[in-house]
């Protein structure tokens, strides 16, 4: 089965069907540069008059800068948050025992269960009571844990082999010295893949930005790309220059990080 | 300092003890270091814990509270015990939330799984440029669901789209897609499809590279052909896998949203009103908290039942090397 070269005809198939995944990108990008698209029933394959009149349009409509600096930011402190904290928990559930650590564990992993629908009104009104309504720290807040995240890097420190820390104890490193000077440093694929995870999550999170912010210069890409549609519906060009510019900076993480994110993912399936 | 010192240090020489170095449970521990090691314990877990309390464990048993009450996020609370939970297992509302969210998955699921099984078989080959391949697949996966359900609106649109463009190039009228009650689901399906399988794809990916090549093998030598080798032996192997794609893609089916909220808001008619769409409505338009907290509740418990089902269910069919 795997020993001959596949058919001409499956290579091509193959083909077509990755074509059939980047067309819709493409078509979004050959819009955002055609004025007016959305205006005649034959659409331009290639547009006749190309323009980014679209993005010129958007920048002035809508702070866009600002905007993107928001996502940029929360998704850049959310992942540093994750970061931090999960590998320290992580730490303690592979290294550290105790009494009712497995029970302790139980309930993080518990939380993964936990649709953030369930969460929203609590939360909404948590926020609300703490003031934190329509601010980056009411966003950023319900995110700088993730269970998620402790169990990967868990699993990653477990395969870590202990002798190395002991050698390190009996040379007379505690535990943050073996954390950070051995345990860390061996971990650093598992932490690229959660870098990569959380900083996606967040950079397209939606429905928790959409019920806490407010102010329109202080909402996220997804938040305000959803809302462009609802002001301008026939504008396409417009609505797909926004898509446009939500998708580069993902496409440029995903460019060189592609290897830590199908691994990542190939790797949640085998557990 | 630390377990091993102490045991160490109260031990003659290192030969006499390096068998006792090995267990983590040869520790003498005095009274200051048992605290040393809770206080280090606890500064390790602390940032992960407090938030995980605060803002998942302690809202999930507020929004039960809230549930047992009528209230519009701003005025007093009312009592009502389970009533909200009855009123809404009775409303049509809620039992068409539910229904398109189950439509919704008996459409999705198949066309992923089925799509994903494929490539993953022909990336399992050694077909050009495989790991370009696998990475143009694996593309919309990365992308919010937002642009997703922006740009498949666009290609979908009734009357300007390109998907109806070319469906009119070979003599057939398109479907009206999101703006047609009949079509709005089918269309939040195609749209979410496509980005989900690149997904399923690399997880069965994972899968296939884990079946050893000497089953293969012999199953030619015994004379097996193409089709018989996928049924007797790679999907078997791949149980775990698929096991995984399903479990995963009802949870996340069932909490589907983003990509409704964008490209129909639950409309035409209502037709493609999802569970979680009416708990955002519920909340945020109508101000009957208690009663999105209830259907929150119930999808959640919803969810939880089907997972364990599943779980109990997997002995039959799911095949562990």
């Amino acid at each position: 089965m795997r020993k001959q070269r596949p058919s001409i005809t499956l290579n091509i198939l193959v083909l077509v069907g990755a074509l059939m995944m980047v067309f819709p990108f493409l078509w979004a990008f050959v819009t955002s540069i055609s004025p007016g698209a959305g205006l005649s029933a034959t659409p331009q394959l290639i547009p006749e008059n190309p323009s980014l009149s679209a993005y010129a349009e958007l920048l002035q409509r809508l702070p866009f800068a600002q905007i993107v600096l928001n996502s940029l930011i929360l998704a850049i402190l959310t992942t540093v948050f994750q970061l931090i904290t999960s590998s320290l928990a992580a730490y303690v559930f592979s290294r550290m025992p105790f009494k009712g650590r497995n029970a302790v564990f139980a309930v993080y992993l518990a939380t993964m269960m936990i649709p953030m629908q369930v969460l929203v009104v609590p939360l909404f009104v948590e926020m609300k009571s703490l003031g934190l309504i329509d601010t980056y720290l009411g966003v950023l807040l319900p995110g700088i844990a993730s269970a998620f995240g402790v169990f990967l890097l868990r699993q990653a420190m477990n395969s870590v082999p202990q002798d190395l820390d002991q050698a390190a104890t009996l040379d007379g490193a505690g535990h943050f010295r073996i954390f950070g000077l051995i345990v860390l440093p061996l971990v650093r694929p598992a932490l690229a893949t959660l870098t990569v995870f959380a900083f996606l999550n967040s950079w397209n999170s939606f429905l928790w930005p959409l019920i806490i912010l407010r102010t329109p210069a202080m909402k996220t890409l997804p938040v305000a790309l959803a809302g462009l549609q609802g002001q301008y519906t026939t504008q396409w060009d417009i609505v797909m220059a926004g898509s446009v510019v939500s998708v580069l900076p993902m496409l440029a993480l995903y460019i060189f990080t592609q290897k830590y994110i199908i691994q990542g993912v190939a790797g949640t399936g085998l557990k | 300092m630390t377990a091993l010192q102490d045991s160490r240090s109260g031990s003659p020489g290192p030969t006499a003890t390096t068998k006792r170095h090995r267990g983590p449970e040869v520790r003498r521990k005095t009274t200051g270091t048992r605290l040393k090691y809770g206080l280090t314990v606890a500064v390790f877990l602390i940032p992960s814990a407090l938030p995980l309390l605060f803002f998942t464990i302690i809202p999930m048993f507020s929004a039960f509270w809230i549930s047992l009450n009528q209230w519009n996020l701003v005025g007093p609370m009312k009592w009502v015990g389970l009533g909200n939970y009855g009123k809404l297992i009775g409303d049509p509302g809620t039992q068409g939330a539910f229904l398109h969210t189950i439509y919704y998955i008996v459409g999705y699921l198949p066309l992923v799984y089925i799509g994903g099984l494929a490539i993953a078989l022909a990336l399992n080959s050694r077909i050009r440029g495989r790991s370009m391949m696998r990475g143009l697949y694996f593309l919309p996966v990365v992308t919010s669901w937002i642009v997703v359900a922006l740009v498949w609106r666009w290609l979908l649109n009734p009357s300007t789209g390109i998907v109806n463009w070319l469906l009119g190039l070979i003599g057939v009228t398109g479907p009206g897609w999101w703006t047609d009650p009949a079509w709005s689901m089918p269309s939040i399906i195609v749209a979410s499809a496509w980005k989900d399988l690149g997904f399923v794809m690399v997880i069965l990916l994972a899968g296939l590279q884990a079946i050893p090549e000497d089953l293969y093998e012999a199953a030619t030598v015994d004379g097996a052909g193409r089709w018989r080798r996928l049924f007797s032996i790679t999907l078997p192997m791949l149980s775990p896998s698929t096991f995984f794609v399903i479990v995963l893609s009802l949870i996340n089916g069932f909490q589907v949203f983003d990509q409704v909220y964008a490209m129909t808001g639950g409309g035409p008619n209502n037709s493609s009103q999802v569970v979680v769409q009416q708990i955002y409505d519920l909340t945020f338009r109508y101000g009957r908290a208690g009663e999105a907290s209830a259907l929150s509740w119930l999808l959640f418990l919803f969810i939880l039942v089907i997972t364990l089902i599943q779980v109990r269910g997997q002995k039959k069919w799911v095949h562990y090397a």
